[in-house]
């Protein structure tokens, strides 16, 4: 059964929620619905003349091949971000939810990086994988790679990837290892019985058990990788060498603050807004009537 | 087809507590073994030992003759019925049953008449496509079954697997499993802290305390000859009438009583009445309270002295508290005064420690 509050007054209700609206409406809807505005409007390069253009900054953007390359860029990211990120952390969950002696140290530790700012995340990466300063760069090295992510395209996204991947691994570890601790040990009690080894165990019962939480994790992850790489993108890369690590996000920053393409920032905002609520609107659909069971 | 021995079985956890203290039991092929005793008495940690759930850490374990301390759960060749069922909540109630056959590599065909030959034993032919959140708690508890009997194991274990029914349906219920055991002739252990469910199943019963076997055999030698004030308590509702012999009232009347310092007398078998009983016993009871039942009506009565007290275990009376069955719905009013008989041939003697029955 529900619990309901019932008021009196018809007002106080409101003005409970008044504040949490006021919010909503300054910091998310005015400023949605300026860049809306902002979309369909040309700037002259100095800021002195406003012109009307209806659709033509996206007409601009679909053209552009750059656009093009940036979406299948952060595509390319997000799902390699998702999927590293989701298999590793996932790994070291199944390891952590066996009843090992100091589960509760390593289970602590393996929670803090996601305490860790992302530009913070960031410089850690440049520093231990800097070409010419980096501990882990001697090694690559040694090894026979011919590591310079300042200069090669591949390798700074690669770096991106690893960095960003890296900060996801608490947050999913969280969710699995709960997601994990949920599923009856007396079902896999029963599936061992039932003559399943471990790893088929967990590929026939606990993976589409945890099939919820993977779901969740994935979309929670897309986002992530879509819009709060931002800061690590920033601090490693600045979407460089060239554009090699330029997203979405890095581009609107790029076209609209550092190019003063306002119109065109704009649209591309107002796009990413789009993929957002897209997004959202998956998750609420599959993951609150749950997936598989 | 198997039988199961257990040499001196012991569990020891890494903390230093010991939950099995040396157990021994022999159950033949094709018997029903039922073990019970309170919760904590290790019971259902011998069952999983068993299973191989849990680490042997003394003694030996043998199925059908192979010692299985060392063997994985699934090469023992048994099935389990868990207390919450535990089926795959992700598959339909065919594939819960194929699962483990699959995971053997039978041929799809062969699973497929298994499945649908245990699916019309147990009456869930119409559900094989339904998922078990869609079952009610009687049909999982069958579905539960099902997938144990498919695989045709050396040997059935059952872990409380009716304590999630209600009452009716646990009787239907406890009914089809002796059904289903004897037509399949399968060796059975099952775990049970209902007493009535144990004396009702068993071949053999095994009243379990503390970690150690109070008493094994036929359920009704134990109901009969119960070997300790433990058993004796236990076996048996409502509980056997436990008294200390020492009190003078006893002591005199009671023929060959030497060596035992308790007296042990089932409700059933006390008589309201005035006459004397030469060798056996009678108390001067108050009645407090009256339990109709239909078919029987228990009296609860307060002995006149008060007793020093037997140790007192789980389902005792509390001391100078006397329970007689008297038959139908007919008995003395509360506030009342009476007098229970009991002859000699049915008072149970034992030691004053309540370990040892005392011989006649």
């Amino acid at each position: 059964m529900q619990k309901q509050a019932i008021f009196q007054s018809k007002l106080l209700p409101y003005a409970l929620v008044a504040p949490q609206l006021a919010i909503v409406l300054i910091f998310f809807y005015w400023p949605a619905a300026q860049a809306v505005i902002q979309s369909f409007l040309l700037q002259d390069a100095f800021g002195l003349s406003t012109s009307f253009v209806w659709f033509e900054n996206y007409l601009e953007l679909f053209k552009d091949p750059a656009y093009f390359a940036a979406i299948v860029r952060t595509f390319a990211f997000s799902f390699a971000i998702a999927v590293s990120s989701l298999s590793f952390a996932l790994l070291l969950a199944v390891m952590a939810d066996k009843p090992l002696r100091g589960s509760t140290l390593y289970r602590t530790l393996l929670i803090w990086p996601y305490a860790v700012a992302p530009p913070v995340v960031g410089v850690l990466w440049v520093f231990m994988l800097h070409p010419s300063l980096g501990v882990l760069s001697r090694y690559l090295r040694a090894m026979g790679v011919d590591w310079n992510p300042l200069l090669d395209g591949d390798q700074a996204a690669a770096l991106i990837i690893l960095a960003a991947a890296w900060k996801q691994i608490s947050y999913n570890f969280l969710f699995f290892l709960a997601g994990l601790q949920s599923i009856p040990k007396s079902v896999i009690e029963a599936a061992a019985i039932d003559g399943a080894r471990p790893m088929r165990r967990f590929w026939t019962v606990i993976f589409p058990l945890l099939s919820p939480t993977i779901f969740f994790l994935l979309v929670i992850n897309i986002v992530y990788a879509f819009f709060d790489t931002f800061g690590i993108i920033d601090t490693m890369t600045r979407g460089g060498p060239g554009k090699a690590t330029e997203t979405l996000v890095y581009k609107v920053y790029t076209d609209g603050l550092l190019g003063g393409n306002l119109g065109s920032s704009a649209a591309q905002s107002v796009i990413l807004m789009v993929i957002v609520v897209v997004l959202t609107g998956i998750q609420f659909r599959f993951v609150e009537r749950k997936v598989t069971y | 087809m198997a039988n199961v021995t257990l040499r001196s079985v012991r569990k020891t956890y890494p903390g230093g507590f010991e939950a099995i203290k040396g157990v021994d039991v022999d159950v033949g092929d094709g018997q029903f073994c039922v073990l019970v005793g309170p919760s904590g008495c290790g019971k259902s940690t011998l069952l999983r030992m068993v299973a191989g759930l849990e680490t042997i850490t003394g003694g030996e374990i043998d199925i059908g003759g192979r010692v299985v301390n060392q063997v994985e759960p699934a090469d023992r060749d048994i099935a389990m019925v868990f207390q919450n069922y535990a089926l795959y909540p992700h598959m339909s109630v065919y594939n819960n049953m194929a699962y483990g056959l699959r995971n053997r590599g039978m041929a799809e065909a062969e699973i497929k008449t298994r499945v649908e030959e245990a699916a019309r034993v147990l009456e869930l032919s119409p559900m094989l496509e339904r998922k078990p959140r869609q079952l009610s708690g009687g049909q999982r508890q069958r579905v539960a079954m099902g997938r144990a009997i498919v695989r045709q194991p050396k040997v059935f274990l059952f872990d409380e697997p009716l304590s999630n029914l209600d009452a009716k349906l646990r009787i239907a219920m406890r009914v089809e499993i002796r059904k289903l055991q004897r037509r399949l002739n399968t060796t059975s252990i099952y775990v049970t802290h209902d007493q009535l469910e144990a004396m009702t199943l068993a071949d053999i019963l095994v009243v379990m305390n503390g970690g150690q076997v109070e008493q094994i055999g036929n359920p009704l030698d134990i109901y009969q000859k119960p070997a300790t004030t433990f058993v004796a308590s236990f076996i048996g509702a409502p509980p056997m009438n436990l008294m200390p012999l020492r009190s003078d009232e006893l002591t005199s009347q009671i023929a060959g009583a030497d060596g035992a310092g308790i007296v042990g007398i089932r409700p059933e078998d006390f008589v309201i009445s005035s006459e004397t009983v030469s060798g056996g016993v009678a108390l001067g009871l108050t009645v407090e309270a009256i339990e109709h039942v239909g078919a029987e009506t228990f009296v609860y009565g307060s002995r006149q002295r008060e007793e020093q007290g037997v140790a007192a275990n789980p389902g005792e009376l509390p001391p100078g508290e006397v329970i007689v069955r008297v038959p139908g719905a007919t008995g003395p009013a509360i506030g009342e005064r009476i007098r229970a008989v009991a002859p000699r041939d049915k008072l149970h003697l034992f030691t004053a420690d309540g370990r040892k029955r005392v011989a006649g």
